[in-house]
């Protein structure tokens, strides 16, 4: 039944404010959000054509009035954000999950639709806050296809070496909070430290730890810093020692063997029926990776591997964000070893605004620099769609032009908006301690499902 | 490495359908586009699908019919449509039939209007100045 919310008297009642004024809080019935028909996860099995079953499975059947309906969020910190997840709880056991999205809502693809192509990268870097360099290289290179524009080496392969430090720094973070919803305490407060190694780079380079608007179309906004290579080679001799300290900590663990293994699976057939892809695509057994599959910035030059993993447990999940940071550390230090020397921007007048030297001396080049920071540049009518390989999966950018300076529309395909589909399959039929755990697997941000 | 196809709204479930069996096993990206007084009819959906096997991409076009706004949806074959036919149905107001449950998902439930259509204003607030000289 579709519910057309425009005729007002065809309101739920939970969603607007009740009669005596003010929001029912006190109530524990669902809301205005239902909960769908009941569909066992044998049921959703079978849909998806996978038949493997959790190792624990409570099957006992209880009466009606045992199951209650809990809201999981939108404050509570093992959902990464303001997720709101409603799990019908029966005894110990979840049940039903319903994740409800939409709290970190904030128009941004209106918004895109207002600022011009230089702008953009302003707005689509605050998506997904803890990966920021992605976001702003998939809209510049969707803006570049469409202008039928290649950028320099150089700014190809800074682009490469701070996306790939963005995945440590990312992943850094997902085994952190992994470890923090667990209740290994010591991982969070370890993986944050060594993100602090790579976020002081980013604040060198780019001035911001987040949101740096760095990566533009037409290149990058400016050129590393002096004896950047110092910093990028402790960040290279530090990280992988302390990788080692999370191995002996965890990896042969009891405790987190026991806790992770066989937990939250999502089989290969799950992943592709509910397209989830990253890291989770590939702790599953499926080796693609957009940097090997379907190159982009000049990534197909560098030398790395793609873990994969057959698993597909909560374990798995963790372990390959692990192998993955050292992957990235080589495409860094290649990057670092190869950086071409040259411009950083593309030297196409109609994009690149002339440098700040240049306006003292040209009234022409002031005029130029002024045109392009109000209208912007004009792209030609078309669309594109470019996607590139973030930490959390396929990211992608699709941009519709109408020969204005402005998209005509801008569309984001967050990975973690896709993944979060998963959490109704993983979290049903499990004890609701190994529902955290999934969720933290997934690591989903809630800037990029909102957007 | 990416086609495009338009297709009619007709046809839009079984061609999904038919390309789920050559081997687009995954669908990427689903979205819309308002064509507000550019093109008829208005709306386009524009689905993205991907062949791991095959390493292809293919975009699909359709246009959705002015008089109802209606689509088939093709959650039945691809379910992780689910959440973006939500998003679809949420910011343009296009209806997928058959959805299993078509409700707002990013926006209030009690919101009204679609905020990504181009009729719909961006909503800025003017900003009110403490002791400022009235104009007038």
């Amino acid at each position: 039944m579709v519910k057309n919310k425009e005729n007002s008297e065809d309101l739920d009642f939970w969603a607007t404010n009740s009669e005596e004024g003010g929001w029912n809080i006190s109530s524990t019935d669902e809301g205005s959000q239902k909960m769908n028909d009941e569909e066992s996860e044998q049921q959703i099995k079978i849909q998806t054509g996978s038949d493997v079953v959790d190792d624990y499975f409570i099957e006992e059947e209880t009466s009606e009035d045992e199951r209650m309906i809990v809201n999981m969020g939108p404050q509570h910190p093992s959902t990464h954000g303001v997720l709101r997840l409603q799990v019908e709880l029966e005894g110990e056991a979840v049940r039903r999950v319903k994740p409800i999205i939409g709290y970190l809502h904030t128009g941004m693809e209106k918004t895109g639709e207002e600022l011009t192509y230089l702008q953009g990268p302003t707005n689509t870097t605050r998506m997904d806050y803890l990966s920021p360099f992605f976001n702003e290289l998939v809209f510049s290179l969707t803006t570049e296809k469409l202008l039928d524009i290649e950028v320099p080496a150089r700014a190809e392969t800074i682009r490469i070496l701070m996306t790939e430090l963005n995945r440590v720094s990312s992943h850094l973070v997902a085994l952190a909070t992994g470890g923090m919803d667990i209740g290994a305490l010591s991982m969070m407060i370890f993986g944050f430290r060594e993100r602090e190694l790579v976020l002081n780079f980013f604040e060198k380079t780019t001035g911001l730890r987040m949101n740096h608007n760095y990566i533009r179309p037409g290149g990058v906004a400016a050129d590393l810093p002096d004896n950047w290579q110092k910093d990028v080679k402790e960040i290279l001799k530090i990280i992988p020692e302390k990788l080692k300290d999370y191995d002996e900590m965890l990896l042969d663990n009891p405790i987190w063997q026991g806790r992770l293994q066989n937990v939250g699976i999502i089989t290969p057939e799950e992943c592709l029926a509910y397209g989830i892809t990253g890291p989770s695509l590939r702790a599953s057994g499926q080796g693609w990776d957009l940097r090997k599959m379907q190159p982009y910035s000049g990534i197909e030059k560098f030398d790395f591997d793609v873990p994969v993993l057959q698993e597909s447990d909560v374990f798995a999940r963790w372990r390959i964000k692990v192998l993955e940071i050292l992957e990235s550390l080589k495409i860094v230090e290649q990057a670092m070893d190869n950086m071409p020397k040259g411009p950083y921007k593309i030297q196409d007048k109609k994009v690149t605004p002339p440098p700040r030297k240049r306006l003292d001396e040209s009234m022409e080049a002031l005029i130029h620099h002024f045109k392009i920071y109000t209208e912007g540049f004009k792209v030609p009518e078309g669309d594109a769609y470019v996607a590139v390989e973030s930490p959390r999966g396929e990211l992608g950018c699709y941009i519709v032009s109408d020969g204005s300076s402005k998209p005509f529309r801008m569309h984001v395909r967050g990975p973690s908006f896709c993944n979060l589909q998963a959490l109704p399959i993983v979290m049903a039929d499990s004890p609701i301690a190994d529902a955290v755990a999934a969720i933290a697997s997934l690591d989903p941000v809630i800037g990029d499902v909102d957007r | 490495m990416n086609e495009v196809q338009h297709i009619e709204v007709n046809e839009y479930h079984d061609h999904i359908k038919s390309l789920l069996e050559e081997g687009y096993e995954m669908m990427m990206d689903l979205t819309a586009v308002d064509w507000f007084r550019k093109k008829e009819p208005r709306f386009e959906v524009v689905i993205n699908l991907l062949s791991l096997s095959k390493n292809l991409r293919k975009t699909i076009k359709v246009q959705v019919p002015d008089e109802n706004l209606t689509i088939p949806s093709i959650t039945d074959i691809y379910p992780g449509a689910n959440f973006y036919e939500r998003e679809v149905f949420d910011m343009f107001g296009i209806v997928f039939e058959n959805h299993p449950e078509l409700t707002r998902i990013l926006m209030p439930d009690d919101w009204i209007g679609h905020p990504l259509r181009k009729d719909y204003g961006s909503g800025r607030i003017p900003v009110q100045f403490k002791n400022a000289p009235s104009v007038d």
